[in-house]
């Protein structure tokens, strides 16, 4: 049923219909309103679930970990510090091959701290063996959570997913919601039946000492996996869209007025739709631009990046976060994809958008595109003040 | 697409504004994108809240910098900012009519409707929450929603006395901008 209602809410009802046996959170801005529902529909009996009170990050990760490690469907969200402080157990879920799903309120990184909007949270946990995926709307951040429960827990996966939505623009932004009905989901999203499971009647260990006779395999195995979601992930898409009508493709990217284009903007998050916004008003100019939106960020889709955007002649890449010292986290990624290849466009363009909540504007977008010229520009500021940023060494 | 903009302090309800003009939208069959913005983010901090809405979904997730119309919750906010920076030549503008706020000059077509939200609201509702009056009066002044849906929006949002006293809001700043226009 289509409703009308807050993105926090929004996720906090399909983690509800997705029926977790327990949920553990540390509140923090802007995830707040998504724990804050959730522990409101446990606490008014809605949802049967154990809702674990934690004094930190760390403990709802280790929460949820054991939670999972006994073989129940489990749930946690987070922003900024508070991932950066789940860091270490969010390696150990993956490696012990846990299927839980968790939602990063996108937020920006101290210091100086900044309650605002970008991607560096969880783009600083690229590496953690967790599949991320970034919505632009809250229609795809609610799919995508019923999705990543059924992506995470195949037997041919078992791996945690992070669903990324911007912090405020979406996580507070209230818009049209088509809710999915629990009969349906119950259909799409069977009873999580684990492989293994901590019991005390059938005692085993999990996550005990590798030594190099036997840890490169473990990552060699989650990699393999990574490559296998590059197929899975679209497979699931598919199932989805049989039972719920809305169609992703193969929800690892989106494709916006690609084909015929001369100037492509790459970009992840709700940006996206104001990127729509300029496209579709250049396009109406005569001017050949367009989108390539990124949903899947890990595993990142290099073949399809490749074959969208190779006859693409001019390529920008936005990012709303920064690797500081070497290139942005997406245009790394989307000229890698390029590497050594027959075709290639002749120009991608590097530019950074966004950070610690500046406002992404029609106007930022349109230079964005101006800015794509011949010239192969790199790490690009956007809305960058000049008068901010006058060096001074005092006496 | 239409762009609402509400000039108001963290903690004095333009969050709720916003969400209730958003929903009195999507009765009407519209896509509406509600969103605040913080500044300080603290209680007594100006803040903003937005509306875009249009008859398809809304994609542009910026701020609003043209605004069609402008809610000014607390006038005090009108000495230290420009509360009509990019304000639409013939733009509408609601201000709360408390503690003797100055109109300000506007271009020829622009509107603007001072609205005792306030006092409505201390005598409705009990507390100076002057939202539900001047939405009210937005509904009036600029035809964009019907009475009867905020209304409707109103018993969805609230319940008990609150319900009560916010629908007695909503009609009697309606009624104030009605008289006004006559």
């Amino acid at each position: 049923m289509r409703e009308f209602v807050e993105g926090s809410q929004a996720i906090a009802e399909i983690v509800k219909l997705c029926r977790p046996g327990v949920i553990s959170a540390y509140p923090i801005t802007p995830q707040t309103h998504i724990v804050e529902a959730l522990a409101q529909m446990v606490a008014d009996g809605e949802l049967s679930c154990q809702f674990v009170n934690v004094e930190s990050e760390h403990s709802a990760a280790s929460v949820v970990l054991g939670a999972s490690a006994t073989g129940v469907r489990a749930f946690t969200a987070t922003s900024s510090q508070g991932l950066l402080y789940m860091a270490e157990v969010l390696f150990n879920i993956s490696g012990l091959r846990l299927p839980l799903v968790m939602t990063c309120a996108n937020r920006a990184i101290s210091a100086p701290i900044n309650i605002w909007n970008d991607q560096q949270d969880s783009i600083s946990l690229r590496d953690s063996g967790w599949v991320q995926l970034y919505a632009e709307n809250n229609q795809e951040a609610v799919d995508f959570h019923l999705m990543a429960y059924r992506i995470a827990e195949d037997k041919s996966i078992m791996l945690p997913v992070m669903v990324c939505m911007d912090g405020f623009i979406l996580t507070h932004g209230m818009e049209p919601v088509d809710m999915p009905e629990q009969e349906k989901v119950d259909k799409f999203l069977p009873p999580y039946k684990p492989l293994y499971k901590l019991d005390p009647a059938n005692p085993l260990t999990m996550g005990l000492l590798a030594d190099p006779d036997y840890y490169l395999e473990t990552r060699f195995a989650i990699q393999e996996t990574f490559k296998d979601l590059l197929k899975f992930i679209p497979k699931v898409n598919e199932e989805f869209k049989n039972h719920f009508g809305r169609d992703y493709k193969d929800g690892l990217v989106e494709e916006y007025y690609v084909k015929d284009a001369e100037k492509v903007i790459v970009a992840m998050g709700s940006v996206c739709g104001t990127i729509k916004q300029v496209v579709d008003g250049l396009r109406a100019k005569g001017k050949k631009v367009g989108l390539l939106k990124i949903i899947s960020y890990r595993p990142f889709p290099y073949a399809r990046v490749y074959e969208i955007l190779k006859d693409v002649p001019r390529v920008a890449v936005l990012d709303k976060a920064v690797s500081l010292g070497g290139y942005a986290p997406v245009a790394v990624e989307v000229k890698a994809a390029f590497c050594g290849k027959k075709k290639a466009p002749k120009v991608i363009s590097s530019f950074i958008a966004g950070l610690g909540g500046r406002d992404i504007t029609l106007e930022s977008i349109k230079e964005v595109f101006a800015k794509l010229t011949q010239r192969e520009i790199n790490l690009e500021f956007i809305d960058l003040k000049p008068e901010l940023i006058k060096e001074e060494y005092g006496e | 697409m239409k762009e609402i903009r509400i000039h108001a302090r963290a903690g004095q309800g333009a969050i709720t504004t916003a969400y209730l003009l958003g929903y009195a939208y999507f009765l009407k069959g519209m896509y509406p994108y509600a969103f605040p913005h913080f500044g300080a983010a603290r209680m007594g901090a100006p803040m903003n809240a937005f509306v875009r809405v249009d008859s398809r979904p809304i994609r542009l997730r910026s701020q609003i910098y043209e605004p069609d119309y402008v809610l000014v919750v607390d006038p005090t906010l009108m000495r230290g900012f420009n509360c009509f920076s990019g304000l639409k030549e013939d733009g509408v503008v609601i201000i709360n009519d408390k503690e003797g706020a100055e109109i300000p000059k506007l271009k020829a077509k622009q509107k603007v409707f001072l609205v005792p939200a306030n006092d409505i609201a201390m005598r409705t509702i009990g507390r100076p929450l002057g939202n539900t009056a001047l939405i009210g009066g937005f509904a009036a002044a600029t035809g964009e929603l019907d009475r009867d849906t905020l209304l409707e929006v109103v018993k969805k949002r609230f319940s008990g006395k609150a319900q009560e006293g916010n629908i007695q809001a909503i009609k009697e700043g309606y009624e104030y901008i009605k008289g006004v226009l006559k």
